[in-house]
């Protein structure tokens, strides 16, 4: 019954398990988030072989160095032009682009509104664990007011965006959030979003206890419990609606599906027609 | 579909010629943001990709376009950006993400005047440091510099060719009137264009190591979609291309990006030498204010001056040798450059105190003139008498 | 397991059966995996792994229902349950 004579773990064959145990904190969420995509990027029943993923720079960053795919871990916030690149020389690759939030909206937000506003084919999963954890836990753009951080050890004088009202502002075709709890909703998303042609988003809360946690007194599976009582499940929800509030809730869902045309489509579609 | 190599007699101007022999190349994947003085570049792309069967993109910064290309590249696809001085800064941290994970590109710089925002359609030679070592850490890197439209149709295939080669970003250092100027360009038979790849594994797949070095030291490349589960990071890795943060893997690491160049100099390093043999004043120049310096060899020359010019084709790098063993027998040297000292200092350090070493440079805003150079030549004859 | 009223078709329901199985030391002993078993299975072991973590044990093997979600939501890929031979609902151990 112990570990001394397991079989392996079902998803050794896409982990770099010479690799394993990764660099993430005890209770960090990250770990889970990312077995949740890999366990979708299996059941899509797409070829691995063209599969790849790119990765930013931070703990969320470090999910491409685990991946038994082609994996990219770039600069600091610009995952998604790279993805946009490889999608667009190879268009036969399935690019999935897995980061966290200060990376993807902070230092690369602008990246992030551009490929919605194109809807490039890829699949974003941010990982938003409300501040910067691989430097130490400072402010991010998804901190919550008043929050501490180690850069606003008073409280977090800004506020957070609202991740799927900016990626539905921006053209994005398909958006949901769940936590890292929901991991079968959470599953579900990554799998669709895969499958989705067009520029997909999902956000999934993960706890950082070492790096938020701590500063907000909130203990390993504190902020667990949070999600898991504020929690309001809304599929179809507006994303103008949703709501990340820890003491009011948190929406969660599938937000947003439908279909245009993507980049490519309107590039075959102006040049080559 | 049109042809990609336009055979034939044309009139273009550089930045168009450089276009042409990006196409020529094979590259087939551009993206950039406009900037001026290399918006035509941009402009070009977008009209000729589509119609070879390539993708033109416009980023929303030179940051993402440095990035757009390095993603192409990893897929296989050869990759193009062009910009001028502050999209040049933005491109450097991507561009030592180039250099880290040793993916070819080709980064094109058509200079103009600076700091900052500077003299937009004003041309200047500024960049020739940032271009060496602009992206933090230390480094090597190939940068070229053309003179002409016609020249920068041929070196454009060769920074493809030697990006290929070595596994590296080259760079493109023109500047705003070669890019703006228009001359006659004869673009050859394709069958004439020799192109060059990667180096590309084979053997298993399961057991290949993505940054381990062939017999050149550059290591062959596997693109994203074969199969080869690589892994690229531009954190310090080992063969495997995982991160190891260590002093070996870091020492491994830089002997690997670093020896592929310094280790063929002789294969990378281009120079034309102007009526050099018996010269007492050396003039070193490269890219628009090669043509001056030409010019104003002639001219000295026929004052009874015996000068000669060590045109750069390849300014980085440095052609170091030559410029050593030319100090053993000149009387003098003279950088001619549009900046107020840059290559300058690399001919003055090689010059080793052997020979004197001269600027004949200015802050850029126009060409540099013969009579300018003229004097300079007179000055150093008259330091040596 | 008692029901207040007992279905027809109780005998036809096969309640899947699960073996759990611990990497020990991939653990770091966040504890999730003990936290949010539906079924209790679990419990803090007093080991240590190699990395200095008490990894799960354990504690009820056959409230095991394969559900996966430990497997599901262990950050660090050190836990997971197989499918064990079936039994039919009445025969279910009560929690």
């Amino acid at each position: 019954m112990n570990g001394s004579t397991s079989p392996k773990h079902p998803l050794d064959s896409l982990l770099r398990t010479d690799r394993i145990p990764h660099i993430w904190c005890p209770g960090c969420g990250i770990g889970t988030v990312f077995s949740s995509s890999l366990i979708a990027i299996s059941s899509t029943g797409t070829d691995p072989m063209k599969t790849a993923v790119v990765s930013g720079i931070g703990c969320s960053g470090r999910g491409a160095g685990y991946v038994k795919l082609d994996s990219y871990h770039t600069t600091h916030g610009r995952a998604i032009p790279f993805a946009t690149g490889m999608k667009l020389a190879n268009p036969e690759l399935t690019v999935v682009v897995f980061s966290g939030d200060g990376d993807l909206f902070a230092i690369g937000g602008n990246h992030f509104i551009h490929a919605a506003r194109r809807n490039m084919d890829l699949t974003v999963i941010c990982v938003n664990n409300l501040n910067y954890g691989m430097t130490g836990g400072q402010a991010a753009a998804t901190t919550p007011h008043r929050a501490k951080t180690s850069t606003t050890p008073m409280g977090n004088p800004e506020g957070p965006f609202n991740l799927p009202l900016l990626a539905y502002a921006c053209g994005a075709t398909y958006i949901a959030r769940w936590t890292m709890l929901h991991t079968r909703d959470l599953t579900q998303s990554i799998t669709e979003a895969l499958t989705h042609t067009g520029f997909s988003f999902i956000e999934v809360l993960a706890p950082c206890p070492t790096g938020f946690g701590r500063k907000n007194k909130l203990k390993n599976s504190d902020l667990l419990r949070i999600y898991q009582e504020k929690a309001i499940v809304k599929n179809g929800a507006n994303p103008a609606e949703t709501i990340l509030d820890l003491e009011q809730g948190i929406t969660l869902g599938k937000f947003v599906e439908f279909d245009r045309p993507t980049f490519a489509d309107n590039y075959r579609a102006v040049n080559c027609d | 579909m049109e042809p990609a190599v336009l055979t034939g007699e044309h009139f273009l101007n550089g930045d168009v010629a450089c276009a042409e022999g990006a196409l020529a190349a094979g590259c087939r994947f551009f993206a950039g943001y406009p900037i001026t003085p290399a918006t035509e570049v941009a402009e070009h792309m977008s009209k000729r990709l589509p119609r070879v069967g390539g993708v033109f993109i416009q980023m929303e910064d030179e940051i993402s376009a440095m990035a757009a290309i390095l993603g192409a590249s990893c897929a296989g696809v050869k990759s193009m950006t062009a910009t001028s001085g502050p999209g040049f800064s933005l491109m450097m941290e991507n561009l030592g993400l180039g250099i880290a994970m040793e993916t070819p590109c080709v980064l094109v710089n058509v200079q103009r005047a600076g700091p900052s925002t500077g003299l937009p359609t004003l041309g200047a030679q500024g960049d020739m440091m940032q271009a060496r070592w602009g992206s933090h850490g230390h480094y090597e890197i190939i940068a070229l510099a053309p003179s002409s439209p016609q020249e920068i149709f041929y070196q454009t295939i060769t920074a493809f060719n030697l990006s290929e080669t070595y596994r590296i970003p080259v760079l493109i250092m023109a500047d705003e009137i070669v890019g703006h100027l228009s001359e006659r360009v004869i673009i050859p038979e394709s069958s004439k264009i020799k192109l060059q790849s990667r180096p590309r594994p084979t053997g298993r797949k399961d057991r290949f190591k993505p940054f381990h070095p062939g017999p050149n030291g550059v290591a062959p490349m596997a693109h994203a979609g074969e199969g080869y589960m690589v892994h690229f990071t531009g954190l310090t890795h080992d063969e495997r291309g995982y991160p190891a943060m260590t002093v070996e893997a870091q020492t491994e690491m830089m002997d690997r990006i670093t020896g592929k160049i310094r280790r063929n100099l002789d294969k990378i390093i281009q120079v034309e030498r102007y009526r050099l043999e018996d010269a007492d004043v050396a003039l070193v120049s490269y890219g628009i204010s090669s043509r001056s310096s030409q010019a104003a060899v002639d001219e000295a020359r026929e004052r009874g001056i015996k000068a000669g010019l060590l045109r750069l084709l390849t300014v980085w790098p440095f052609p170091e040798d030559i410029v050593r063993e030319l100090a053993k027998r000149v009387k003098g040297f003279i950088t001619v450059e549009l900046n107020l000292g840059q290559i300058h200092l690399e001919v003055q350090r090689c010059a080793e105190g052997r020979a004197p070493a001269l600027l004949a440079g200015h802050v850029g805003g126009s060409a540099i003139t013969p009579e300018e150079i003229l004097e300079r030549i007179k000055e150093l004859v008259s330091q040596g008498k | 397991m008692k029901f207040w009223r007992v279905p027809l078709d109780t005998e036809e329901i096969v309640i899947t059966r699960g073996v759990v199985h611990i990497i020990e030391d991939r653990c770091k002993g966040c504890g999730y995996c003990i936290d949010y078993c539906p079924r209790g299975v679990l419990e803090a072991s007093r080991r240590f792994n190699n990395r200095g973590y008490h990894p799960p044990e354990v504690k009820q093997p056959d409230l095991c229902v394969n559900c996966h979600y430990c497997e599901a939501v262990c950050p660090d890929f050190a836990i997971f349950s197989v499918e064990a031979p079936a039994q039919p609902t009445s025969e279910l151990p009560s929690k």
